[in-house]
C-alpha cells in the first residue's frame, strides 16, 4: 500500500475516535447531563449510524466522483461502525444493566427495539470478522460480496433500533432513515443502469 | 424579571431590598464582564427567592434529595424543546409576571386567583417525593406546595364535578417548543376528582424552599406522586371542574402508550420498554420500581376492583 494511502488511514482513523474521546473527557468534566449513562448510550449509538451512513457512501462516492483512492477507506468506517456498536453494546452490558443477565435477556426477548438492535449487532460482528483479507480470499469474491451486503439489512435494522426507542420526537432517526435511504437508492439505481 | 415573587411579608428569610438589590448587583456584574464565564443560567440560581416558613408534612419521604442542578437542569417540558437540557437553557422567555390562573367548570364559584391571593389563602408545605418518569428514571424532589383539594374546596365543586382538567399556557412566543407540533398544544392533563382531592396531590410553587425555576414549572404546577411524571402538568393557567373524563397531552398523542391513569407500576410495560426497573438519578445500579411509586399503602384503594392492566 502506499504511504498516501497509509496516512490517511490513520487520520480517518484519529478523526474516528474524537467522538469517544471528547465524550470520556466530558464524563470526567461532569457534562454528560444527569442521567450520563443514558447519554452515553444514546451518543455511542448515534456515533454507530453515523459510520454506518458513511461506510455505506464510500462506494457511491467512489463511482459518482470517480474518487479511486476513498476505496480503501471503506473497510476502515465499517470497522469503525462496527468499533461504536461494540462501545454501544457494552454500555448497555455494563454500565445500563451491570451485567444483569435475567434482565437483558427479557428485553432481548419482549423488546423490538432491542432484539432488533441486537440482531444487527450480530450481523455486523460476522461482516467485521469476514473483512479480513485472509477470510475474503477465502471466501472468493462473489460470496463475499453477497455476504457484506448484509449491511443494506445492518442500516435498517440500527435505524428501527433507533426509531423504536425515542419517545416522541423522532426527527433524528428520521434524518438517518432519509440518508440511507439516498444510499441505498443510489444503488439501485446504479443497478438499473447497467 | 423572571420571576416574580409571591409576597409572604415578615416571615422572609431574605428581605425584598437585600434581594433585589443582590440581583441589580449580579446584573452589573454580568454587564461589567463581558464574555465572562457567569452563564445567566447561574444567575437565576443566585437569585432564587427563598419560601418559608413551609409546614414539614408526614408524607415526606426521608430518602436524600436529588441534587438542586439535577432537578433544575434535567427535565422534560417540551414546551422549551424535546432534549433533557432545552428547558434550563430556553425557559427564560417564559414570564411569570402577574400570573393568574382560573379555576372553574362545575364549580359553585369559579374564580381567578393570582399567585399572591393563592399564597396568602392556603399555607405553603415542604413535600419531600419521589419522582418517577415514565423513561424509568427518578428522582426525589423536596418540593413546595399546598393540597390541591384546598384549592378545589374553596371553589366548591358541584355534584356533577367528576374529574379534573389542568391546562398549561398556550404561547409559543413564550413557549417556543410549541410552534412543533410534537404534542397537541396547550398541554392538558386530568385526574379523576378522588385523585386530585388526595392529600398527596400538591400543586407545587417551589423546589428546595425556593421558588421555581421556570424549567420545573414556574409558578405553579401540579404534582402527583404515584403517576409518571408526565401526568404533574406544568405552569397551568386553568383548572377545570368537568363531567366527564378529559383529553390528555400524552394520551392524544398515543392512547396504546400513555393512558389517562399512568399510575407507576413495574407490573404493567411500556409497550417500547420495561418499567420493572428505574435508575435514580446519582445512582449508578437501576432500582425496582415499586407500585404506585411506593404511595401504595395512601392510593391503592383508589383504584380497588379495577383492572390495572386495563386502566393503565
Amino acid at each position: 500500500m502506499d504511504k498516501r494511502a497509509v496516512n490517511l488511514k490513520n487520520c480517518v482513523l484519529v478523526a474516528a475516535l474524537l467522538p469517544l474521546v471528547f465524550l470520556v473527557v466530558r464524563s470526567y468534566l461532569g457534562e454528560l447531563t444527569a442521567n450520563p449513562i443514558e447519554y452515553v448510550s444514546q451518543a455511542t449509538g448515534w456515533w454507530t449510524l453515523c459510520f454506518l451512513s458513511i461506510t455505506l457512501a464510500i462506494t457511491p462516492i467512489r463511482k459518482l466522483f470517480k474518487f479511486q483512492w476513498i476505496f480503501p477507506l471503506r473497510r476502515l468506517f465499517g470497522l469503525i461502525a462496527f468499533f461504536y456498536a461494540c462501545v454501544h453494546l457494552a454500555t448497555w452490558v455494563v454500565l445500563d444493566q451491570f451485567f444483569d443477565f435475567e434482565s437483558m435477556l427479557l428485553d432481548i426477548k419482549d423488546r423490538p427495539y432491542i432484539t432488533i438492535g441486537m440482531s444487527a449487532f450480530v450481523i455486523t460482528s460476522i461482516l467485521a470478522y469476514t473483512s479480513r483479507k485472509s477470510i475474503r480470499l477465502a471466501l472468493g469474491p462473489q460470496r463475499w460480496v453477497h455476504i457484506h451486503r448484509l449491511i443494506y439489512v445492518i442500516a435498517i435494522l440500527g435505524v428501527t433500533h433507533f426509531y423504536l426507542i425515542v419517545k416522541r420526537d423522532t426527527t433524528e432517526p428520521l434524518v438517518f432513515a432519509a440518508i440511507i435511504a439516498v444510499l441505498l437508492a443510489a444503488r439501485f439505481i446504479a443497478r438499473q443502469k447497467k | 424579571m423572571k420571576y416574580l415573587i409571591p409576597k409572604i411579608k415578615e416571615n422572609e428569610v431574605t428581605s425584598r431590598d437585600l434581594f433585589e438589590n443582590r440581583r441589580e448587583w449580579l446584573k452589573m456584574m454580568g454587564a461589567l464582564s463581558l464574555g465572562s464565564t457567569i452563564a445567566p443560567a447561574t444567575l437565576w440560581a443566585a437569585a432564587g427567592r427563598k419560601l418559608g416558613p413551609l409546614e414539614k408534612s408526614l408524607y415526606s419521604t426521608t430518602e436524600e434529595a436529588t441534587a438542586f442542578k439535577d432537578v433544575t437542569r434535567y427535565n422534560n417540558f417540551y414546551e422549551f424543546g424535546t432534549g433533557k437540557e432545552d428547558p434550563v437553557k430556553f425557559a427564560d422567555s417564559l414570564k411569570t409576571d402577574g400570573w393568574k390562573i382560573s379555576v372553574g367548570g362545575e364549580v359553585a364559584k369559579p374564580t381567578v386567583f393570582d399567585m399572591d391571593q393563592l399564597l396568602k389563602k392556603f399555607p405553603l408545605e415542604e413535600r419531600i417525593y419521589r419522582l418517577r418518569c415514565v423513561e424509568a428514571w427518578s428522582m426525589v424532589i423536596p418540593w413546595v406546595g399546598f393540597p390541591l383539594h384546598k384549592l378545589i374546596r374553596a371553589v366548591q365543586p358541584t355534584g356533577s364535578a367528576k374529574y379534573v382538567e389542568f391546562v398549561t399556557l398556550h404561547d409559543p412566543e413564550q413557549m417556543p417548543g410549541q410552534r412543533s407540533p410534537i404534542l397537541e398544544w396547550p398541554y392538558r392533563e386530568g385526574l379523576r376528582l378522588d385523585e386530585a382531592l388526595h392529600p398527596l396531590t400538591i400543586l407545587s410553587v417551589g423546589v428546595f424552599g425556593e421558588v421555581l425555576p421556570n424549567q420545573n414549572g414556574a409558578p405553579i404546577r401540579l404534582v402527583v406522586p404515584w403517576k409518571y411524571g408526565f401526568k404533574s402538568a406544568k405552569s397551568i393557567v386553568q383548572i377545570n371542574l368537568t363531567e366527564t373524563q378529559p383529553k390528555t397531552a400524552w394520551n392524544l398523542a398515543n392512547s396504546r402508550e400513555y393512558g389517562f391513569y399512568s399510575n407507576v407500576n413495574p407490573a404493567v410495560n411500556h409497550p417500547r420498554w420495561s418499567q420493572r426497573k428505574e435508575r435514580r438519578i446519582g445512582e449508578f445500579r437501576k432500582r425496582e420500581t415499586l407500585p404506585f411509586n411506593g404511595y401504595g399503602e395512601w392510593v391503592a384503594s383508589l383504584y380497588s376492583g379495577m383492572d390495572l392492566e386495563k386502566f393503565f
